[in-house]
């Protein structure tokens, strides 16, 4: 019982955290809004580009590369999803678990390279 | 007295008290925010031959962040007409309350800390990417190339030196058995894990300056090509919360290499009448300046130099030092 108090008042705590987290950009903007000036007129509203006039819409489209970064990170994320439990339990695991770790490693490496090798991996 | 109180039943009146007492550990961080600009900008002026501030608040110019925090509450607030007005108005917030939460499980020393949960090191990681969503949502929401481009950026750049951070962490995590922040600094009692783990700790150490976007990994926010990246339409308060995000960062991501590597609060041989706390603050203050140094000291990267390094580089490194920490503990084993 003392122990589930615990481990909930800690996650309390980290809820305090958040809740801090939030109250002080809100207070400190609305405190910020009793005290700054407010001298509104068009020209101060229109997009920043250097000076020239906005042309075309801001929203363009992205080169794919971004797509297959995220791709790779998503197969790796995965990776230490496997990785951080093992690593917490090598004790226990041992030899045989290490050796069973370097052949799924090992596959993922093998996508490396290939990504590697297929120039995924340059940015232009 | 705390003790008693985080065995107590959870409930509204622990709520108010771990309030005040994070209040308190806020306004800290806050005071280390306004000195590290200064120290930062000192140390900078320093390295670069020159002064730095010294005309507000005397002759090390210690009035001078205070002054530029106060100038940035009375600036006006302009929401471009063009931009998405919900999602600018909350970008910063979400881009801040991560920056604040991480450092919940982060411990001082033994008695000082918050927080004491089992994940400790998952928690803090897991977290911290959430700022990217704010600066993708504020860079989104700004309906500026410039905001966008740095948005893209930014993410490009957290998912690929996300992987080697955390993968370097492993090996610390194979050597402690645990990813409690503490137990890992009372793992470190035979020797600090920059000792056990020097590649652990190089990987990690260029990884953190990439997540930190600092110099030379500043790219999200490069002035000279992006004008200023993602907070471009920022101004005032709102982008007071982006920097201040960042300086919080700056502030857990060096608690969290001191705890990780450097031994947390634990003294050199010899040197233990030095109380915890001390150990601590020297060990942040040294990893702050090298960071301060690096940015005096690299040039920026390229777009795509980053990323090749992180890929083709980090990773790799990051995941051959996992096996040969395996390897090295099965080795301790044998003897």
């Amino acid at each position: 019982m003392e122990l589930w108090n615990l481990y909930q008042n800690n996650y309390l705590i980290v809820f305090v955290f958040l809740c801090l987290g939030v109250i002080l950009p809100v207070v400190a903007l609305f405190l910020g809004k009793l005290l700054r000036p407010y001298k509104p007129y068009d020209t101060k509203y229109t997009t920043y580009e250097s000076g020239i006039e906005p042309f075309h819409d801001s929203r363009v489209q992205f080169n794919v590369r971004y797509y297959i970064f995220a791709l790779m990170f998503v197969i790796f994320d995965v990776e230490t999803v496997f990785l951080y439990p093992w690593a917490v339990a090598y004790e226990k695991l041992g030899i045989f678990a290490l050796i069973e770790m370097l052949i799924f490693v090992f596959m993922l490496v093998i996508g490396l390279v290939y990504a590697w090798k297929k120039k995924v991996l340059k940015w232009i | 007295m705390v003790e008693e109180l985080l065995y107590s039943e959870a409930g509204l009146l622990n709520f108010g008290i771990f309030f005040l007492l994070a209040t308190v550990l806020l306004l800290v961080v806050l005071g280390f925010v306004t000195y590290a600009i200064l120290a930062e900008r000192k140390v900078m002026g320093f390295m670069q031959l020159r002064h730095g501030p010294n005309q507000v608040g005397g002759r090390w110019g210690l009035l001078q962040t205070v002054a530029d925090v106060l100038k940035l509450l009375l600036k006006e607030d302009t929401i471009p007409k063009l931009a998405d007005r919900p999602l600018f108005i909350l970008a910063p917030v979400i881009a801040f309350a991560p920056a604040f939460m991480v450092l919940a499980t982060i411990p001082f020393t033994d008695k000082l800390q918050f927080a004491d949960i089992g994940v400790g090191l998952l928690y803090y990681i897991a977290i911290s990417g959430l700022t990217t969503v704010g600066i993708v949502t504020g860079a989104w929401a700004s309906n500026n190339k410039y905001a966008l481009l740095g948005g893209m950026r930014a993410a490009a750049q957290m998912i690929s030196y996300e992987i080697p951070l955390v993968m370097s962490v492993l090996g610390i995590i194979l050597l402690t058995g645990s990813l409690n922040l503490n137990e890992i600094v009372e793992a470190q009692k035979n020797g600090w894990f920059i000792i056990w783990q020097p590649i652990a700790f190089t990987v990690f150490l260029i990884a953190s300056t990439a997540e930190l976007n600092r110099v030379p990994f500043d790219l999200p926010e490069a002035e000279s090509e992006l004008v200023a990246g993602f907070h471009v339409e920022y101004s005032g308060f709102r982008w007071a919360f982006f920097m201040l995000a960042e300086y919080v960062y700056f502030f857990a991501m060096a608690s969290l290499t001191t705890v990780l590597f450097l031994g947390g609060w634990l003294p050199l041989p010899f040197l233990d009448f030095i109380p915890g706390a001390v150990w601590f603050a020297l060990k942040f203050t040294a990893v702050i300046f090298i960071l301060v140094w690096f940015r005096v000291t690299f040039p920026r990267l390229r777009a795509d130099q980053l990323m090749e390094f992180g890929w083709k580089v980090l990773l790799p490194v990051a995941l051959a030092n996992i096996f040969l920490t395996a390897l090295l503990k099965e080795w301790l084993n044998i003897f």
